[in-house]
């Protein structure tokens, strides 16, 4: 229809779109939503685009992903706060929906949405909605209605407070799990804004009721809600009705039970108060630790050294150093995995004597691990345990482990490694890189993998760093433009990537006195690859050098290279000299 | 056996012999029509509710079936003129919708062809009125919603949509170059209008001019649509799957393997159970099926090749290659025979409703478990026992390894499972019941009822001999009654809340009532 004017046809296609065949384009019209409704203004947004949105409900998912998002912030566009009530019926129909990432959204849209509006229209529009979803036919709406409680309870009326407490204890205990689940998951967020006295009467109950569900998922997220609940909680309160549910948990009959909790147990043990920890969740995590279910163990040795820093240190080595001794020779490889990536931090709770006597021998063994995660993890976090016992005692036994992660068959392995190179520098010191490390560097940039070559290349560059361009004037550059001879191109590709990355380091005299002139000479190699990797890294010395060493040096070299019979080095060529034009007219 | 309690109480003693009447057929053979191998049924699965019925085929298709007579039938569609209504109680099913769920593939690394036959059916929570169920083949779970859908017609369109259409790009699109074509069409002047960008300022009340599209609807269509695909995790061929009582979870067994999987995550599951050996000259029993215990989310039961049932209790560790338990019959010493072990694998196990009793199959007979008594069956059922002088021909033409499926009923008082020639068997397992009714899958199913009462296996020494016999006139059993072995009936499902059978004879699904 011609009637509309030429700057409205956009947004008139965007309008039509919303209904057309192609999701892509229905899509696309959804996520300029607001656009749409600043075309057709407040008054007919509210009247009818959002009409028209509610009646949309059978839509593809994706679709209505997105709808439920665009109107969680759409009450600009309805005209502000006193409307916002007209955006509940299209989200109430997402609620209902089957797939949970759209409920999930449009939940999200609604608290949003309800925390802005006024206090009288969530009375009287927000409670009733939530009431209506409670007691939906279908469980997706009862699903949904757990996660507005919150919003909906500090405005209620006392009568109405009764009610939505009443309701939500029937959806704690509803038919289907999907509803208890989500009503479990949910509780901590409506418990934070019940009274204390309903709290510890009707909330605890409630709560009670979820510890002892058949289906164990339910169970697992009422573990989750045991801390939030405990903080809400007035510690007295949560020592009487809290721990002794953990404590339970901590021995319930399924292992994902257990898992939850040691993995929670710190969390919980702020809610108790350190008194509590010590006298009861201390023996409940040494049973979690000596779990017969490796993921518990797993879950609960990743846990010890925060576990660890809320018990003084006697308690520490008393209980749980014990235990840590028999997980470093546990059976699974996981459990020592996850021990070996927490052990180092134990070093500064139990201070010099405790990490010497106790602890080092630990270390150790775990540094010998036949899996090599074991090993690596150790060495991620050498810089804990050096600040406590100094390196001295550890270089004996950590050289032969990390020459043979060095050398390890698999590359990943030795990728991490290489990783962890610049942090054992720094914490080696130079002395003893240089005798025992230096080697090493220079053999990754002769490995076999590309990934180890790169990362090596890298390496360098931050060793020259740490150590500074003298220390690597001596020790690295010239073992590095030896290899620039490598008979194979791909080694030597390798060399000319580590110069350009050591450049910047070195600064712009080592660059022209010793880096340049091996590039150049590059230049002259028979692989063409070799060639515009040439003019690649020139290129990038260009901001590094002098002007004059450009004019003199670098253009003719690049000059040269961009008559090469190779389409690519002629290309990279040409692309190094225009940067070079580039950089002489900015200067 | 305690598992009937409540309905033993009756005061008339064991229940009646349930008398089984014809009630449907769907895709029914005319005379001398030649089946498609394609057409044939491979998995049938009543709802929770009954409300519903789906059966899979071996192209890869989904058929579903709706209940008539609960709701009102209300306008009639496709297929009613199948059906003629009498005034009745038992469940009548209409044809709803079907889908094509698997397609034929190929798995390059291993140079295997995979066959798009749907080996599972099983339903999932309904919803909102979307139907959701899960279906596999050998390799490939996936998790279909079937849902209806408004036909829309959408008028007063801002644009003239015969208009866009002349422009060659169909009802226009929305980003820019949309714009280019409508001005190298010339009807639109040469000036720049994008998409309005947000300095583009709007009158305060609107443009009245633009409209919302009017959307007119008033047809619905069954539209089912993928919503995820659970792949490349079974290294064999897919079994079972299973839907766990959390309404979250479900697994899925292959022959060495068994995995949990969340319904709502497809890239990712855990094996719980795996009993491939380190060497696989090891192998000894492959797992045939699988299935979550009906209310404890927990437990689960697979059975082997060598007759034997675990249970087991996924809280007790991550990895359940220990099990809870073990149900397993000793064989009479002396009894071995060179069929002794093919016969003893079990092709199928059910819990009952109530998830006190587990019904399995094996070649020979149904038998009857309490969870609480490992030591033996509570009760026996044969089924095949007069083919036992014919294992020798039966292993010659590969028949002996055909599984066949069972069920209970809702009220876990009767089980049942099929046998050659579309023949299957309904026994009573309530106390002191001795109902053993053999039906055909026809439209009289009493036909050719054979009265062959549930007896205690032959000896050994009448193997032999009767094998002899039964070479000489193969395909005739001991009441002289011939046997066709490439018709039979291995599927079938009872309805949940009512006595109503569902049954699949090559393509034709046929459904009894009592």
């Amino acid at each position: 229809m011609a009637t509309i004017d030429e700057p409205l046809y956009p947004i008139a296609v965007l309008i039509d779109e919303l209904k057309n065949e192609d999701i892509q384009l229905r899509l696309n019209s959804i996520r300029r939503l607001s656009t749409i409704a600043r075309a057709l203004g407040e008054e007919r947004t509210r009247k009818e685009l959002i009409p028209f949105l509610s009646e949309n409900n059978d839509d593809d998912d994706e679709v209505l992903l997105a709808m439920a998002e665009e109107l969680g912030v759409f009450i600009p566009y309805v005209g502000g706060v006193e409307h916002a009530n007209v955006l509940l019926p299209p989200l109430e129909t997402l609620c209902t929906v089957e797939e949970t990432c759209v409920r999930d959204k449009a939940v999200e849209s609604l608290s949003r949405i309800g925390a802005q509006m006024r206090e009288q229209d969530l009375v009287e529009y927000f409670i009733p909605l939530v009431k209506r979803l409670a007691a939906g036919e279908w469980f997706t709406a009862r699903v949904s209605s757990c996660g507005l409680f919150h919003i909906a309870y500090p405005s209620a009326s006392e009568t109405f407070k009764t009610e939505l407490r009443a309701i939500y204890s029937q959806l704690c205990q509803d038919d289907m799990p999907m509803v208890r689940r989500s009503a479990a998951t949910n509780l901590g967020k409506f418990a934070a804004t019940v009274e204390p006295a309903y709290l510890k009467t009707e909330i605890m109950s409630i709560f009670e009721d979820l510890t002892q569900d058949d289906q164990d998922s339910v169970r697992l997220l009422a573990v989750e809600g045991c801390a939030a609940l405990g903080k809400l909680l007035e510690p007295q309160d949560c020592v009487a009705h809290i721990l002794p549910v953990i404590v339970n948990f901590s021995q319930d009959k399924s292992w994902r039970v257990r898992y939850m909790v040691a993995n929670q147990l710190y969390e919980l043990c702020e809610a108790v108060g350190p008194e509590s920890t010590r006298a009861d969740l201390v023996p409940a995590y040494v049973r979690l630790l000596c779990d017969n279910e490796a993921e518990v163990r797993i879950a609960a040795a990743g846990k010890v050294t925060k576990f660890c820093r809320i018990l003084n240190p006697e308690l520490a080595i008393q209980r749980i150093l014990p235990c840590v001794k028999e997980l470093s020779t546990d059976s699974s490889q996981h459990v020592r995995s996850a021990l070996a990536s927490v052990i180092m931090g134990m070093a500064p709770v139990l201070g010099k004597d405790a990490t010497i006597e106790q602890l080092l021998p630990i270390f150790l063994s775990l540094l010998k691990d036949e899996f090599p995660d074991v090993r690596l993890n150790i060495i991620s976090k050498l810089d804990q345990v050096n600040q406590v016992i100094g390196i001295d005692l550890l270089s004996q036994s950590l050289l032969p482990a990390i020459v043979e992660l060095a050398e390890d068959r698999h590359w990943r392995v030795r990728l991490a490694i290489i990783e962890y190179i610049p942090l054992l520098a720094s914490q080696l010191g130079v002395g003893f890189f240089d005798d025992k490390l230096g080697a090493l560097c220079m053999q990754w940039l002769n490995d076999k993998v590309y990934s180890i070559r790169d990362a090596a290349a890298n390496n360098v560059k931050r060793l020259a760093e740490e150590f500074g361009p003298d220390w690597a004037m001596q020790h690295i550059v010239p073992q590095v433009l030896d290899m620039i001879n490598n008979p194979h191109y791909l080694y030597r590709m390798t060399i000319l990537h580590a110069i350009s990355l050591l450049a910047p380091v070195m600064g712009s005299e080592i660059t022209c006195s010793t880096l340049l002139p091996v590039v150049v000479s590059a230049s002259k190699d028979r692989v063409p690859n070799i060639k515009f990797n040439v003019a690649k890294v020139l290129q990038s010395l260009i901001p590094i050098v002098d002007q004059s060493v450009v004019e003199k040096t670098i253009r003719p070299c690049l000059v040269e290279l961009s008559e090469d019979p190779d389409v690519d080095v002629r290309f990279f060529a040409t692309q190094a000299l225009q940067s070079s034009d580039q950089v002489m007219m900015s200067t | 056996m305690n598992g009937g309690d409540e309905v033993a109480a009756a005061p008339s003693g064991p229940p009646q012999p349930l008398e089984w009447k014809f009630s449907q057929v769907f895709g029914e053979r005319t005379a001398g029509e030649e089946v498609q191998e394609v057409d044939i049924i491979s998995a049938i699965e009543f709802d929770k509710s009954g409300d519903h019925l789906a059966t899979g085929d071996r192209g890869g298709r989904v058929v579903l079936f709706e209940r008539t007579d609960t709701k009102d039938p209300g306008g009639s569609r496709r297929d009613l003129e199948r059906m003629d209504y009498p005034i009745s109680r038992h469940p009548e099913f209409r044809y709803k919708t079907e889908f094509q769920s698997h397609e034929p593939e190929f798995d390059y690394l291993k140079s295997l062809e995979i066959e798009e036959k749907i080996n599972k059916i099983r339903w999932c929570q309904t919803a909102n009125g979307a139907l959701f169920l899960l279906s596999t083949n050998d390799k490939t779970i996936k998790f279909w919603k079937v849902q209806e859908k408004k036909i829309k017609k959408i008028s007063d369109m801002n644009v003239d949509p015969s208009k866009a259409v002349s422009n060659g790009s169909v009802a226009s699109s929305s980003n820019s170059n949309s714009a280019k074509q409508y001005l190298a069409n010339g009807g639109w002047p040469e000036k720049s209008y994008g998409c309005p960008s947000n300095d583009f300022t709007f009158p305060p009340g609107g443009i009245s001019s633009l409209r919302l599209p009017v959307v007119t609807s008033n047809e619905t269509s069954l539209v089912a649509r993928c919503r995820r695909v659970y792949a490349h995790a079974h290294d064999y061929h897919i079994n079972s799957i299973s839907n766990n009582s959390d309404g979250e979870t479900f697994i899925s067994a292959d022959d060495l393997r068994i995995n949990l999987w969340n319904l709502e995550i497809s890239n990712q599951s855990f094996n719980i159970v795996d009993v491939k050996p380190a060497n696989m000259e090891d192998l000894t029993e492959v797992i045939t099926s699988a299935e979550f215990h009906p209310n404890h989310c927990n437990m689960l039961a697979y059975s082997s090749s060598r007759g034997s049932i675990r249970l087991i209790d996924l809280r007790q560790s991550a990895l359940c290659d220990s099990h809870a338990k073990l149900f397993e019959e000793q064989e009479a010493p002396g009894s071995r025979s060179f069929f002794t072990e093919i016969i003893a694998s079990i092709s199928d196990i059910k819990f009952a409703k109530d998830g006190r009793h587990i019904l399995s199959r094996d070649y020979m007979t149904l038998k009857l478990w309490d969870v609480n008594m490992d030591s033996g069956p509570v009760a026996t059922f044969q089924v095949h026992e007069h083919l036992r002088p014919k294992l020798c021909d039966l292993y010659e033409n590969d028949s002996i390894f055909d599984k066949f499926e069972c069920c209970l009923s809702g009220d876990g008082l009767r089980v049942a499972t099929g046998s050659y020639s579309n023949l299957f068997r309904v026994f009573g397992c309530g106390p002191g019941s001795a109902e053993a009714t053999t039906l055909e899958a026809s439209k009289n199913p009493m036909r050719r009822q054979v009265q062959t009462p549930s007896r205690p296996s032959r000896s050994l020494s009448s193997i032999t001999r009767v094998v002899r016999r039964g070479a000489e006139s193969p395909g005739v059993d001991a009441n002289g009654n011939s046997f066709d072995f490439t018709t039979k009936l291995l599927h079938l499902a009872w309805h949940p809340t009512e006595n109503s059978i569902a049954c699949a004879a090559a393509n034709s699904l046929y459904m009894y009532y009592a």
